[in-house]
């Protein structure tokens, strides 16, 4: 007797929503898809834009030259490229070192309080502003030396780089079993040796992936230069000397009047974006083919 | 690199051999020196934040003895009389990040809504992928762009039409510079946009299946499982993502410096152009002779820090509340 069935599940399903809650669903999916066109269209603007204008404006001159005096056109950006190669080649020197050995620390023997506490450190030197990293290492190495230097610039991008790394290696050293570190030990491997032959060894790429992370950060970073490495008309390949670079120059070029420098300012832009891209998908590939695997 | 595979094993099967016979005791000093080693490194850590903390205050002591407390309501910067106060700059940097916050919030929360919960799945990760690229693009050249394009289209479009019809509000008033609070507020909503999405995504990712299931399964559209089960569980982790994303906003020194006009004034206007304390430093710092002159500025900066650090801090706890039952990801 179907009768007896007073409510099947089919009626459930079938009760109609009112139009007013129809209508708010369609305004919220609507609204949400509006939102993400608003966040594509500043990106598509912002890359489009940096394209256009940059292109047209890299020539040899560009990327071989000095800059030259106001008013005469040509002169380029060659040596704020290789200032910007300088002070992140110091910046790593120091900052890669440091940020691994923290984090081997805080994932090989920070699981306690202190490790907490560095752990904790790390996160709020992190979110500290470029601009007040600029004015320690400002304190630290420019009124020790006396004058601007690309130390100064490489110690300020050092410090920006160290928590990154240090976090992104803790994470990346406690995926590794640890299954894996005492097979090790149980081989009578001594624990400095697991540590960086064989757990290091395993999350080599996971670690550079953050070593990558932090260099695409602090790559396009000026704040922290605009008093250490401080920007120069000239070549130099002096650490203790002031140094051009090339977010410095593409901001200098950017807030002064002229068109020819506007066009420089593109032009050093474009390349900043590519080098950062370069950067990272280099290292990705080589990480993805195993090359880097011995690097340690 | 023919065959790096077969070498490997053959290594490890060395020292299986050798490395028990030979290390028999006494093999603790390496094992020790590597562990301070490591030790250092992270010390290094809680060193480095101790020297900020150092720096800073010593090197503002003097403007802190010669102004007080005073020197954060004061409006006079005057380095030619050695009078200063950071009013201005305290005035221009929290209205510069709410107005990023008003504009940035919305959008970021309705990305991170349709990518977790409306998107297809083939869209999803190129979606991620390209608002998180927005985060990669330098801060100056953020600035460049706003220069040369947004600020022009402000001066042409925006301003006049914000002036014609909401001019009586005396927020859009006065000559349509292009330059000044609002372009500020305008990149920086542009630059926190995908910190904000892709912190609320994670904890929005966070809440559990069975929430969405139970609500939709008493017959709720898919908005109010959004608001209900979804945003609902996840708002502390979203207000979070928030904070962060005012932490950001600022400290953010280049774009802002670039757009905002650098003056010391306050006015009601967000035409009027406005200072940053992150941009007085950046404008300032190389420049400032005179003792007095320089540790204002470095005042300045301490008081920057301590508040992004607060602010960092509420926010990672805030985020934590939600996303601590989840197992940890990718980026912390």
């Amino acid at each position: 007797m179907p009768e007896a069935l007073a409510a099947t599940p089919a009626d459930f399903v079938t009760a109609p929503i009112s139009l007013r809650r129809r209508i708010t669903d369609y305004l919220a999916t609507g609204a949400a898809v509006s939102a993400v066109i608003m966040v594509l269209v500043p990106l598509a603007a912002v890359f489009g834009y940096l394209v256009y204008r940059g292109i047209g404006s890299i020539n040899w001159a560009f990327l071989t030259q000095t800059p030259k005096p106001v008013g005469e056109a040509g002169g380029g950006m060659a040596n704020a490229i290789a200032g910007s190669v300088l002070i992140l080649l110091i910046g790593s020197t120091v900052g890669v070192p440091a940020g691994i050995g923290a984090g081997i620390y805080l994932a090989e023997y920070g699981r306690n309080r202190f490790g907490d506490l560095i752990r904790f450190t790390a996160d709020v030197l992190n979110g500290v502003p470029s601009i007040i990293v600029g004015i320690v290492a400002y304190g630290l190495v420019v009124l020790v030396q006396k004058h601007f230097s690309a130390l100064a610039g490489g110690v300020a991008l050092a410090i920006m780089m160290i928590p990154t790394i240090t976090r992104t290696t803790e994470e990346m050293l406690l995926l590794v079993p640890t299954v894996t570190r005492e097979a090790a030990y149980g081989l009578g491997v001594s624990r400095w040796r697991t540590t960086l032959s064989i757990t290091l060894r395993t999350a080599t790429s996971g670690v550079i992936t953050g070593i990558m992370l932090a260099f695409a950060r602090v790559a396009g970073e000026t704040a922290p230069l605009l008093f250490t490495a401080f920007g120069n008309q000239f070549w130099n390949w002096r650490i203790n000397q002031p140094t051009a670079a090339l977010p410095l120059q593409i901001f200098t070029y950017a807030i002064s009047p002229f068109d020819e420098w506007h066009r420089q300012a593109w032009a050093g832009a474009l390349i900043l974006i590519v080098l950062i891209v370069i950067s990272i998908s280099a290292v990705r590939i080589a990480a993805s083919r195993g090359m880097l695997k011995g690097a340690n | 690199m023919t065959g790096p595979q077969p070498v490997e094993p053959m290594e490890v099967v060395a020292e299986v051999q050798s490395a028990p016979l030979i290390k028999m005791g006494g093999s603790l000093w390496p094992d020790r020196l590597f562990s301070w080693a490591m030790l250092a490194c992270g010390v290094s850590v809680l060193a480095l934040v101790g020297l900020i903390i150092f720096e800073l205050s010593t090197k503002s002591g003097l403007s802190w003895h010669a102004f007080g407390w005073r020197f954060f309501f004061r409006s006079e910067w005057d380095p030619v009389n050695d009078q200063y106060g950071a009013f201005p700059f305290v005035y221009g940097t929290i209205v510069s990040s709410l107005l990023a916050l008003i504009l940035a919030v919305p959008l970021a929360v309705g990305v991170a809504v349709f990518i977790t919960e409306m998107s297809p799945t083939w869209l999803r990760g190129p979606l991620a992928f390209t608002t998180e690229l927005l985060a990669a693009i330098p801060s100056v050249i953020y600035g460049l762009w706003a220069i040369f394009v947004l600020v022009p289209l402000l001066r042409e479009y925006l301003q006049p039409w914000l002036a014609k019809y909401f001019g009586w509000t005396g927020l859009f008033e006065g000559p349509p510079y292009g330059i000044g609070m609002l372009a500020a507020g305008i990149i920086l909503a542009i630059m926190i946009v995908p910190i904000i999405s892709s912190i609320t995504r994670e904890v929005m990712t966070a809440v559990p299946q069975q929430q969405r299931e139970a609500v939709l399964a008493l017959g709720a559209t898919r908005w109010e499982m959004i608001r209900t089960a979804v945003l609902r569980n996840a708002r502390a982790g979203i207000m979070g993502g928030i904070i962060l994303g005012l932490g950001r906003a600022l400290g953010e020194t280049m774009a802002v410096t670039m757009v905002i006009g650098n003056r010391a004034e306050i006015a009601k206007s967000l035409f009027a152009p406005g200072y940053t304390m992150a941009s007085v430093l950046a404008n300032e710092f190389s420049e400032a002779s005179g003792d007095l002159y320089l540790s204002a500025l470095v005042e300045v900066g301490l008081a920057l820090f301590l508040v992004t650090i607060i602010v960092n801090i509420l926010a990672q706890f805030l985020v934590w509340t939600v996303t601590r039952g989840t197992p940890a990801r990718g980026n912390a």
